[in-house]
This record gives C-alpha cells, structure tokens and sequence, in this order.
C-alpha cells in the first residue's frame, strides 16, 4: 500500500519559489469563485468588486495607498529583526506609542502655526515607538527575558495608556464628553500627495524605507551581522558580532518604525487621537513580513496584498452584496494558499511505494517468524 | 440643536468639493428610485445593535419596494476605513447613507462635505451640516423601566452593570437605571464592570460572573453580545435584553429588553429623499415616537411588578413623568437636581457625573 509523505526538499524549488505566489493566486480565485457561487452570489462581479474596481479609480488607488502604507513600514522593520532571530511581537504597541506621541505635539501647538510642526509629530513618533521598544530589548539584553512576551504584553499597556489620555486629559473639551481628542490643526496633518485622495507623505516614506531597509540588508556588513545572527548565532558570536547591540538596534528599527506608522496615522487618514487608533496594523505586519519572505521588497508587494485584500472586502459588500462572513473566509483562503504555495517551495509530498513499508509492520513480522 | 463645522481640514479634499458642488442634481426634486446605504459597527447577527439597524433597513425595503436598492457594509472600525467606505457608498451613487455608530461622526462630516448632493444620517452624534442629519434614541427611557423592574427583583440589593465605554450615552443609562431602582428600593446599589468593547461575548461573561459572584443577583448591560444572560441564566440570576429582545439566549434570566426600533425612521427618512423633501436636523426620539419600546415581559414575573413597570412607561409615554427629574443627588451626596426640577437635554447629552448608588 503506497502513502503520502511531506519531505524537505534538498534545496528549495527554484521555479516554484517564482510561480508559487501566481499559483496560490489562482487557487484563491477558483477556490473563492466556487464559495461566492454557493453562497448564491455572481462569483465574476465579486471577483470584480473585489480585485478590479477598487483600483479603477484614482481614489481608489490612493486608498490602496493609505492603506499599506502602515504595513509597509512595520513590516519593513520586522523583517529585519526576524531575519536577525530579534522576534518583536509588539509592533501594535509601538506603534500605539509612536501615535500618542504624535498626538502630543499636535495637541499642545494646536492653534499656532509653523512648517515645523508636521515634522517634529514624526520624530515624536519615532522616538516614542523606540523608547517603548527598547524595553523588551533591554529586558532580553540584560536579564535573558524573553522578548516575545514582553513586548506582545507591552501592547495591551500602550492600548490602556492612549485609553486613559482620551478618556481623561486629552479628551476634546467641546466633544460634550465623547473619548477623542480635538481634530488636529492644519500644522499638525500630514501633506497630501494627490488631491482628491488621502494619499498622504508617509507613502513617500514607507517607499523611502524600503530602500534603506534593502540597501542595508544587501550591501552593509551590519546588513549580513544580522542575517549570520538569525542564521547561526554561534557563528555570529565566534565572528565578534556583538548579540547585544543586534537585538537593541533591532528592536530600536523596528520600533521606531512603528512609531513613524503610528504618527502618520494620526497626523493622516485618522486627523486626531481616538480610544484605538489602529486596526491591529502592528499583527498584520507580522504576516506581512513572513509573506514578504522578510526581504524589504516582498513586504512592499505583501502589504499590497493585504491591503488589497481588505479593501475589495469592503467593496464586495457594497458593490455584490456579500456579507463580511464571506468576506473573511475569502480574505482566510487567500493567506492559506499563500503561505500553503510558500511550504512547497521548501517540502515536497510524495508517494512511497509498498517497499518503503513501515517498519513497524516489518520488525513485528520478523518477530513472528 | 446645529453644531456646523467651519475648521477646514484635509486641503486637498476641499479642492474636490468645490467641483463637485457644481454637479447636477443639488435642486432636484424628487425621484422614482434611490439607493440607500447603511455602514455597520458589528456584524449583523440575530440581535444586538447592529441587527437591529439591519431590521430597519429590511423595513425600508419593505416599505418602498422597487423604489430602493439598499447595501450595507459590516463591522466597520471606527477611524480611518470608516472614511473609505462612506467615500466609497457616495462616489458609488448612493442618495443616502446612514452610518450608525458614534465613531463614524468625522469621517461624515469630511465625506458629506465632498459629496453635497448625497444626504448622510449620523446615529448617536452631535455633528450637523446642510447633508448631514443627527439622529439618536432616548435609550434611557427603557432603562428607568427596567431600573423599576430590578428595584423589585432584587434580593441582595446589588445589581450588576456590564458597560461598554464611560461616555455619556452610558453613564446616563447607568443614572437612569439606578434612579428607577432606587425609587424602588433606596438601598440598592449599582457595581459597574467595564469590559472597554460593544460587543465581546467572552470578556462581557466574564464581568457577569465577576459580578454575580460579588452578590449580584440582577445583571444588566450596555453591551451588544447576549453572554451576559447566558450567564445570568445558568447562575440561576435575572437580566435584561440589550437592544433586541434576547428572550431565546436565557428564557427563565431575561425579564423584558429594551428594544431599538429603527425601521419607521430609515423608510420616513429614506421617503423624504424619493420626495425631494429631505433637511438636515437633529433628532432624539423616545418611546413617544416609537424608537425604543420594551419588549414582552417574562411570565414568571410577578403581576405588581409588571404593573409598577407598565406605570413609568405609561407615564414616559404619556409626557408625565421624566425620569431625571429630582432630587437627583451625586455620587459625593451633593445636590445635582432640585425637587421637581428636570435635567435638560444639554445637560443629559453630557453627563459625566455618576448619582448616588453607583459604584463604577
């Protein structure tokens, strides 16, 4: 009797590494096609809702915009610490920080002028992502404690943090009492790039990210530190790389990436301070890294991706009528047959004959005879 | 009440609205046909708030027929995809649009400002303009009937209170119900749990059991999920519907609901769109009108207490009693209300200060 056995492959599929993104795209349409069919929806005007007109207009390309942009920046800076083995969970919560912090100064100028303003929110933000990054790093630097639980718990506190400062000193004196800070000023919202859109100046920066990121990962010697770190970090250890300094410019990368995410949202598509100010980018990022097989280039297709995928959900409710539950389960198969196509780059399946029997089975025969 | 807002953000929208104003269709009047559509804060599900605006939409299409077509757009976050969406519903040809959730209100107010000719209904908020209509429900009504109902109940004297979010949409309900009660039962105290979420079936559990648990033996909630009966029902405790009658989660623990009834607004409003006759205005609806009533009562009540319950709803119907009419006295024992004074609506509308017997 022949059966099914995954091995790794000796090396992974060259070909399969190019069409393994292609091909999971295709399952998705044929997979998702035969869902919205037997939901009783015209699959080909969902399909249309969802991939072709959200890109059919400039607003809509702009959305798209607005939309990876977060996840492009924390993604790019997650890559960059998981390629070192630096595993920051936390990016929410940096990125949470980087916004309060951005909201700060826009709070505490609001209703003076000055171009340096908008500038000063993204420092901020920066800074603040970093310095609530710099906790889990220093905890894992000096005292070994594992930075994955720190900085994912880290998240909830930054949550209660902007919770209170909503709830309590920021919260709009003419907002008869709602949670939410006044509407920033014109000083304090970021430029936009395409009137008509909401495409705002953290595209410019996202983009300008990815290419540091790149230039780094691909032509620094600090660049390929990281990578022997998160490879091999015995080797790395032997080569006089330093761990410490690795996981604590990591984490400040990271962070401060985050922060500049979260202050670009406030000071953009957001325009004041709310009791949550992000759909769980700082999570979504984590997979946006992994699908972007954590090299800057693929974060920027996966958050794309993603970003897609999220926005054709909203306009397959409007346009076809689908309910959000068919929308997720779609937005589900998409992630599996991605990452499904991306585990066969690396294992194949394949079919033993019957002399390859279990030994099991071979050794009790032996024992009978 | 008009609040417009004058502070102009986002300079590249203002460029848009500007050609956009000079559009057709501003003078028109009347029409054979419109497209209606409703942005969500939850999932429609089969109670809660959210079902029940999706009730209402249900009712506009029943109402009109052909004459509408009608989207919708579950859970929505509140903040920046709020903007997308409504963005999208307007440019989609929508003629009117009802976002029914606080934290949709300025996202509204910049897409309305776009989109002029696109009428835009805000639930629960306090922001108007030429296309943007408020519209909200006197909750507190229903809860000065349930109040009455727990004052009676009660044992313990301890009532437990699963709450969303401290704004004044729910420290009044918590006034309103502990008022009801305490006319009742002066003794009885409110214990508040805030599970920071509309609807989180498994935290808003938690809080019913943490609550029971301190001597609680009546559970009511400003919630959405039904988890918080569930449990009053297998602890052997009594509870109150949330927003729909939620008689089929907890048959023995569910006394009576306060009950949302959007349907008759969504065809008024949607009709006056069909007719040409839509203004902007800001409206707080009660049981008068209709938008709230309480759903049949629990037959295991006993006959005096539905009795007490049905004299503060008659009496809320009828205009003669108020149920924030003093003396009304604060947490701190001072004076908030005079005897036989009543709150304005100004200072319900903010309400940020508990009255005596709540423990948040």
């Amino acid at each position: 009797m022949s059966r099914l056995v995954v091995e790794r492959r000796p090396r992974p599929s060259r070909w399969l590494s190019w069409a393994a993104p292609p091909l999971a795209l295709l399952a998705t349409l044929l997979a998702g096609a035969l869902l919205f069919g037997l939901s009783g929806h015209d699959p080909l005007a969902a399909l249309r809702a969802w991939f072709v007109s959200p890109l059919a207009s400039l607003y809509g390309l702009g959305e798209l915009g607005v939309k990876a942009t977060p996840l492009v920046l924390v993604g790019t800076g997650l890559a960059l610490g998981f390629r070192a083995g630096v595993w920051n969970i936390g990016a929410e919560g940096q990125l949470t920080v980087g916004a309060i912090a951005a909201g700060l100064v826009a709070l505490a100028t609001w209703g003076t002028e000055g171009a340096w303003i908008f500038p000063a929110m993204l420092a901020a933000g920066v800074l603040g992502g970093m310095a609530w990054a710099a906790v889990p790093a220093e905890l894992r630097v000096r005292l070994g404690v594992n930075e994955i639980l720190v900085s994912l718990m880290l998240v909830y506190v930054a949550d209660l943090l902007l919770k209170a400062l909503v709830f309590g000193p920021l919260k709009d004196p003419e907002g008869y009492g709602f949670p939410q800070s006044r509407l920033f000023d014109t000083p304090a919202l970021a430029p936009i790039l395409v009137p008509g859109t909401r495409l705002h100046l953290g595209a410019l920066l996202a983009l300008a990210a990815v290419l540091l990121a790149w230039a780094f990962t691909a032509r620094t010697l600090g660049g390929f530190a990281w990578r022997v770190q998160g490879l091999a970090p015995r080797a790395a250890r032997y080569a006089g790389f330093a761990e410490g300094r690795i996981v604590r410019l990591s984490f400040a990368v990271s962070g401060g990436l985050a922060g500049l995410a979260g202050a670009l949202e406030v000071a953009g598509p957001i325009g004041q301070l709310l009791p949550s100010v992000s759909p769980g980018y700082g999570f979504t990022a984590i997979i946006v890294a992994f699908l972007g097989r954590l090299h800057p280039a693929g974060v920027l297709v996966a958050a794309l991706v993603v970003a897609l995928a999220y926005i054709g959900g909203e306009n397959a409710q409007i346009e076809a009528g689908l309910p959000e539950a068919v929308t997720g389960v779609f937005q589900g198969l998409l992630l599996f047959f991605l990452l499904a196509a991306e585990f066969l780059v690396h294992y194949r399946i394949r079919r033993r004959g019957p002399a390859a029997a279990p030994r099991t089975s071979a050794s009790s025969a032996e024992t009978a005879a | 009440m008009s609040w417009s807002i004058t502070r102009r953000r986002l300079l590249g929208t203002a460029t848009a609205a500007g050609t956009l104003a000079l559009a057709p269709g501003l003078a028109r009047a009347g029409r054979d046909r419109v497209r209606a559509g409703w942005i969500y804060v939850g999932p429609v599900g089969d109670h809660g708030w959210t079902y029940r605006h999706d009730v209402g939409r249900r009712e506009v299409e029943a109402a009109l027929g052909d004459r509408v077509e009608t989207s919708y757009v579950e859970s929505v976050r509140e903040g920046a995809d709020a903007e997308r969406v409504l963005q999208r519903m307007a440019a989609g040809g929508h003629d009117i649009v009802f976002a029914t959730s606080f934290g949709f209100m300025n996202a509204v107010i910049r897409v309305a400002r776009r989109f002029p000719q696109v009428k835009f209904e805000h639930a629960t908020g306090y922001k108007t303009a030429p296309n943007v209509a408020v519209y909200n429900a006197r909750f507190y009504e229903g809860r000065a009937v349930i109040g009455t109902i727990a004052g009676h109940v009660t044992r313990t004297g301890i009532v437990g209170y699963v709450g969303s979010f401290p704004i004044p949409e729910v420290v009044r309900g918590i006034n309103a119900f502990t008022l009801a009660m305490r006319r009742v039962r002066p003794d009885a105290r409110i214990k508040v749990v805030w599970v920071d979420s509309w609807y989180d079936p498994a935290k808003e559990a938690d809080a019913a059991k943490a609550l029971i648990d301190q001597g609680a033996d009546v559970i009511t909630q400003h919630t959405d999920s039904a988890a918080p009966l569930q449990v009053a029902e297998q602890r052997g405790v009594v509870g109150f519907g949330q927003a729909s009658d939620m008689r089929k989660f907890a048959p023995n623990a569910h006394l009576t609901a306060i009950v949302d009834d959007w349907g008759p607004y969504y065809v008024q409003r949607v009709r006056a769109v069909l007719e040409g006759s839509w203004r902007s205005h800001d409206i707080w609806w009660g049981m008068r009108e209709g938008m709230i009533r309480i759903a049949p009562y629990n037959p295991r009540l006993p006959a005096e207490v539905v009795a007490a319950a049905e004299r503060v709803r008659e009496g809320i119907l009828e205009g003669r009693f108020h149920p924030f009419t003093g003396p009304i006295r604060d947490r701190e024992g001072r004076l908030r209300v005079k005897e036989g004074e009543v709150l304005s609506d100004g200072e319900l509308l903010k309400m940020d200060w508990y009255v005596e017997g709540v423990q948040a």
